[in-house]
């Protein structure tokens, strides 16, 4: 669903290069040809550390994503929503995967990324620790939260790494598909009873400040940006995402007759952009770092469902085995005979 | 965590082939038990929305690349082999087509 967490700092991304990898000035000239780089090419191991961070906080978003969602498949309101929303849950696991596979590719084991998840040590999208308290928050989500989500990825599709910008292509075809679901949502809501209107309006009041924080800090106080931008991994500023992403929405909101709740958003001829207020910061920091409304009951559940789900893993290795060898005595059989 | 059961679930290559008539593609890879295992996975992963009519699944480390360091060796020298594309040869107008 979405990145936001290339910023976050929790690792050393540091710029040392072991003997034998390629100095960073000749990398640097591969990335500025715009060369893709392979998962066996040559590369600085700061990149392969810093795209492994990137690349598995945005698989765990993808996975943790499926939780505030997954609170309404069992209640949607009819049977056509349930199973839009089942299908757009079960994307999100797909999205999962493909990242995870992208990291692997870089030398990072599934069990290792898992593990950093399940014990807190791993950072995924703040915005997966706010609360889905009405059906309209489901509606509120694939709009603004996957519509943020997409701004985000766009730009990824072309970042310099083969495989995760292949992820990303994949990843964005389906996204669409969440975004619009997620509009239609609201804009029933909208076109309904003025308790209906009323619910979409309350849902976005309280996702609309953190789908802005969700293109992370400020360009000036974002750690990773810099090194980012200049690996061909980030290309478009958090700043600028966010502008454009404001720029884009207000029309949305006025088409739906909802409000949006920033008494600073006002059209700014001169820049050609909305001006609009700032960011809450503190809570941002609060939720990333594990104090947000739901970070405990979104960890608690994914150990949960990875624990619940542990013997059917071990079920199908067990069968995997008893075939293969079934498929052994079979062969000697027949060699005996 | 290498005792895990997911430890030995191994990694598989998936191949796609999005149309009957065009070939397998790799659209990337997954973790299974085992091959069949593996095309059931791919199944729910990969062709979610009619995006293939095929699927192959190869044991990643039955894989044999080519050396990234030798791709200049290996691939440059064709470059200066464009006698072997047609747009080579200038063929008279009044022949047109040919």
């Amino acid at each position: 669903m979405y990145t936001q967490s290339l910023d976050l700092p929790n690792t050393d991304a540091g710029n040392t290069d072991s003997a034998g990898l390629p100095t960073e000035a000749a990398f640097l000239a591969r990335i500025a040809r715009d060369e893709k780089i392979e998962p066996q090419d040559a590369m600085p191991e700061a990149y392969r550390k810093s795209l492994i961070r990137q690349i598995s906080q945005h698989a765990h978003s993808e996975v943790v994503g499926m939780l505030p969602e997954g609170n309404w498949i069992t209640r949607a309101p009819s049977l056509k929503r349930k199973e839009i929303l089942l299908a757009k849950v079960q994307d999100e696991g797909g999205h999962g995967l493909y990242l995870y596979s992208a990291a692997e590719t870089l030398g990072a084991s599934r069990d290792d990324m898992i593990d950093a998840l399940h014990s807190g040590k791993a950072k995924y999208s703040s915005i997966f620790n706010y609360p889905t308290d009405s059906w309209a928050d489901i509606g509120t989500i694939g709009w603004l939260v996957d519509g943020a989500a997409i701004m985000n990825q766009v730009p990824l599709c072309r970042c310099s790494y083969g495989p995760y910008a292949r992820a990303m292509i994949r990843v964005c075809k389906e996204e669409s598909f969440h975004q619009r679901q997620g509009f239609d949502i609201v804009r029933a809501l909208c076109e309904g009873t003025p308790a209906q209107k009323q619910l979409a309006q309350e849902s976005v009041n309280r996702w609309w400040w953190p789908t802005l924080m969700m293109f992370g800090p400020h360009d000036s106080d974002s750690e990773h940006s810099g090194q980012a931008n200049a690996w061909g991994i980030k290309r478009i500023s958090n700043d600028d995402l966010r502008q454009t992403f404001v720029d884009v929405t207000v029309p949305q909101a006025a088409f739906l007759g909802l409000t949006l709740p920033d008494p600073l958003l006002e059209w700014n001829a001169e820049r050609g952009h909305y001006d609009f207020g700032p960011l809450d910061w503190d809570e941002f920091w609060r939720v990333v770092r594990g104090d947000g409304p739901c970070n405990a009951e979104r960890l608690n559940d994914r150990v949960e469902a990875f624990e619940k789900g542990r013997w059917v893993r071990e079920a199908a290795v067990a069968h995997a085995a008893r075939h293969a060898a079934r498929a052994v005595s079979i062969a000697s059989e027949k060699i005996a005979a | 965590m290498s005792t895990s059961p997911e430890s030995s679930w191994s990694l598989f290559e998936v191949f796609i082939r999005s149309k009957q008539g065009l070939d397998h593609k790799h659209v990337g890879s997954l973790h299974a038990s085992d091959a069949a295992h593996a095309v059931t996975l791919a199944r729910d992963v990969y062709t979610r929305r009619q995006e293939g009519v095929s699927i192959w699944v190869v044991p990643s480390n039955a894989i044999t690349a080519s050396d990234p360091d030798q791709r200049a060796d290996n691939f440059d020298p064709m470059a200066s082999k464009i006698y072997r594309h047609p747009t080579f040869y200038d063929i008279p107008e009044e022949i047109g087509h040919m």
